[in-house]
């Protein structure tokens, strides 16, 4: 090496997380651009924390100009509503909680004889929708995560009934989203659309993301259903056939408690949740949600009837 | 060498694409156990002896009862050189709307034809569209060569009349691969064949982990739709004013001057802010915030630009148009056309040319444009916009256009003549 050599400015090139990072806040600030009331939708859940951790960067120095939305199927995990409230402080953010039980209270819903609350959250989500007169609703959906999600757009429209109608959707070309709805309409928006299950780890991982506690390797006490491990708490569980036992698991995905399993995994930290999660032969949804074992097109089905 | 590639899929029905991107994601480990367990399960339910492959794609009910691709679909896979978004668009002839939008993000398509019928006139349509929307790089996969014996004299046949017709199209040689592969044994998709001797060059991955893709975008001028004022008016910040948007060509630097279209006031950049710290430089594609010198007038749907290589401002567009509505073009219609963060209503005041991609020949002063056909039309905007022509920059040469009354997205607009062929004018 010469001793004279001159310093030449290196160019940071986007490398893949990047190109990810900066689409996603596209996204984001074309919704804030173009719609009237956006909202985000929040479980406290890894990729709606990653959702709002994008909108916390593509407005700063602003604040998000998007409130919260949470459906809340009352089967929750403590650790993430604790969680949940704790990131809505920090952000000073406004958060609208739809409570699946109230529903449930007036009759417009009733409850499954399974116990499992995910398929009602459609209809608390469309109710509340429709009364906040939300244009725009932010979800963490991935292209990745399941076969009928691989062909949802990043703008998808809904009728007034929030219905998905594949056949009708329109056209996305480059980067120009159109957002034109009519009155009753909405717009559910996916700025995650082409991440898959590594790509978030990596990036929380770089970002120095914060998770709810359970995301990560811990002792619960768990049964076992239909071949995934459950944990005991009010959504009726275990049953008399069923054993609690004690395990070190963790989760990943986080939804309704009665349908969202955990997966035996000693993975305390980034590294480790990244190997396991590169290492899986698993999918995501497989591995921990019942929900989508239902039938073959479940995702499909409820994508139809209005669920995220 | 970027780390991420964007591709497109497309071919005639029964080319065998959905079994190619499954084979894709089979060998390079992309489908997990659950997901072929699925498969498997549904293969014996048919009766097949080895597990169809095209049902790791075939994503809704509809499309495996009636055995189609009705819609683009995402994949996502990667090794260890590259990650990769697949934009697996349908053969059905219906349905190339959706050619249209997958290509439109492709950096690569990769277009399929089956060895023992060749280049049929979908494939010429598909190279035809792909070369309208600039895909920069093209791979002809002749699938189905075991069907042929692995006949050289076959693929070198195919190989030779799609290279000419790409030619045509204005493609040059280098942009332009055709690998002999069988999608449903695997041969040269990942892994060499053996039964292709005769054939020197890489397999189908090996050529999309090493293709280079991006253009080098120092040199380009800066190009910056504005999406969004930042003005938090907060204790902490109480007279930030900043610029948010995606640089959509070039490069910017603080000190560089320049425009803001269309009302053409001149200034200098300040700051590339980003959340993370203020860059030295931001590139093509990324998300930025600009804080400019002066304080002046700028609002969504302006354009931040090189001063000394200003995009033009107009409100003449004359322009190619890929229809993609059901309800045909006619003259002296009333649409919307969204070119970067502006949306602005405009008059379609004239059909010039229809273009028949079968004969590559164009048609003068159509009555309408249908479903699927590609044209070239003036259009009179409302106010003036400022863009490019979209062989030079893609991202601000592309428009949408839509109709006022019901929102749908009615056409894949291209300001000027990217198809060579189809300047008359």
């Amino acid at each position: 090496m010469s001793g004279t050599s001159v310093p030449t400015a290196t160019v940071e090139t986007l490398d893949a997380l990047g190109r990810l990072e900066s689409e996603a806040v596209h996204i984001m600030r074309e919704v804030a651009g173009e719609f009237d009331r956006p909202v985000i939708l929040f479980s406290g859940g890894k990729d709606s924390t990653l959702l709002l951790h994008l909108a916390v960067k593509a407005f700063w120095p602003a604040p998000v100009p998007f409130p919260l939305l949470h459906v809340d199927t009352g089967h929750n995990f403590d650790e993430v509503i604790e969680f949940r409230d704790r990131v809505v402080e920090r952000y000073g953010l406004r958060l609208v909680v739809a409570h699946v039980q109230d529903w449930l209270d007036d009759g417009r819903l009733t409850e499954r004889p399974d116990g499992t609350r995910n398929p009602l959250q459609t209809v608390p989500l469309l109710d509340t929708i429709t009364e906040h007169k939300f244009d725009a609703v932010f979800g963490g959906g991935r292209r990745d995560e399941e076969r009928a999600r691989a062909k949802e757009r990043i703008f998808s429209l809904r009728n007034a009934f929030g219905q998905w109608e594949p056949r009708r959707q329109r056209p996305e070309l480059w980067n120009l989203y159109n957002g034109r709805h009519r009155p009753g309409e909405h717009v559910r928006v996916f700025p995650l659309s082409n991440w898959t299950e590594l790509d978030v780890w990596r990036y929380i991982q770089r970002e120095a993301i914060e998770l709810p506690s359970i995301y990560y390797a811990h002792d619960r006490d768990v049964y076992l259903r239909d071949g995934m491990w459950l944990a005991e708490g009010p959504w009726g569980g275990p049953r008399d056939s069923e054993t609690l036992v004690r395990k070190t698991i963790r989760y990943r995905t986080v939804g309704d408690g009665s349908c969202t399993g955990a997966v035996e995994s000693t993975a305390t930290t980034l590294d480790e949740v990244i190997a396991e999660v590169g290492a899986s032969r698993l999918t995501e949804r497989g591995a921990t949600r019942a929900d989508d074992r239902l039938s073959e097109a479940a995702m499909e089905d409820r994508k139809r009837e209005g669920y995220f | 060498m970027s780390d991420l590639l964007r591709l497109a899929t497309a071919g005639s029905v029964d080319d065998g694409k959905s079994t190619l991107v499954g084979r894709l994601l089979y060998d390079t480990k992309s489908v997990l156990a659950d997901t072929l367990e699925a498969v498997n399960r549904a293969s014996v339910d048919k009766g097949l002896s080895t597990p169809d492959l095209s049902l790791l794609v075939d994503g809704l009910r509809s499309e495996r009862e009636q055995g189609i691709t009705i819609d683009v679909a995402y994949r996502y896979f990667a090794t260890d050189k590259r990650s990769f978004i697949l934009a697996d668009t349908p053969g059905h002839v219906q349905y190339t709307r959706n050619t249209v939008t997958g290509a439109s993000t492709a950096q690569l398509a990769v277009l399929l034809v089956d060895a023992r019928k060749g280049v049929l006139e979908q494939t010429r349509r598909h190279a035809a569209v792909l070369a309208l929307l600039g895909v920069p790089r093209l791979v002809l996969a002749v699938n189905k060569i075991d069907l042929v014996s692995y006949d050289k004299g076959t693929f070198d046949v195919i190989a030779k009349e799609f290279a000419s017709h790409a030619a045509t199209l204005g493609y040059p040689t280098g942009a332009v691969v055709a690998i002999p592969l069988s999608a449903l044994r695997g041969d040269n998709v990942v892994t060499h064949s053996s039964h292709t001797p005769w054939y020197a060059g890489p397999t189908l991955l090996d050529h999309l982990e090493n293709v280079p893709v991006d253009p080098d975008p120092h040199g380009e001028p800066f190009r910056f739709p504005v999406q969004y004022v930042i003005r938090p008016r907060t204790a902490a910040h109480p007279d930030y004013r900043g610029y948010a948007g995606q640089v959509a060509a070039g490069t910017v630097r603080p000190g560089d001057e320049v425009v803001v279209l269309p009302a053409g006031l001149r200034t200098t950049v300040e700051r590339v802010d980003t959340p993370d710290g203020a860059l030295p430089e931001a590139t093509a594609g990324r998300s930025v915030t600009l804080v400019l010198a002066d304080d002046i007038d700028i609002s969504r749907g302006d354009v931040i630009a090189d001063a000394a290589r200003p995009p033009s401002v107009t409100d003449e567009l004359s322009a190619t148009l890929a229809w993609l509505a059901d309800k045909p073009l006619r003259a002296n219609q009333r649409v919307l056309v969204k070119s970067g963060a502006r949306t602005v209503p405009a008059l379609v005041t004239e059909l010039r040319t229809r273009f028949d991609e079968q004969k590559l020949a164009t048609t003068d002063s159509p009555d309408s444009l249908s479903l699927n056909e590609i044209g070239q039309v003036l259009l009179r905007t409302a106010e003036p916009v400022p863009v490019d022509d979209y062989t030079t920059h893609g991202r601000t040469g592309a428009f949408l256009v839509i109709d006022p009354a019901d929102g749908t997205t009615l056409a894949a607009g291209l300001v000027g003549a990217p198809l060579p062929l189809l300047d008359k004018h």
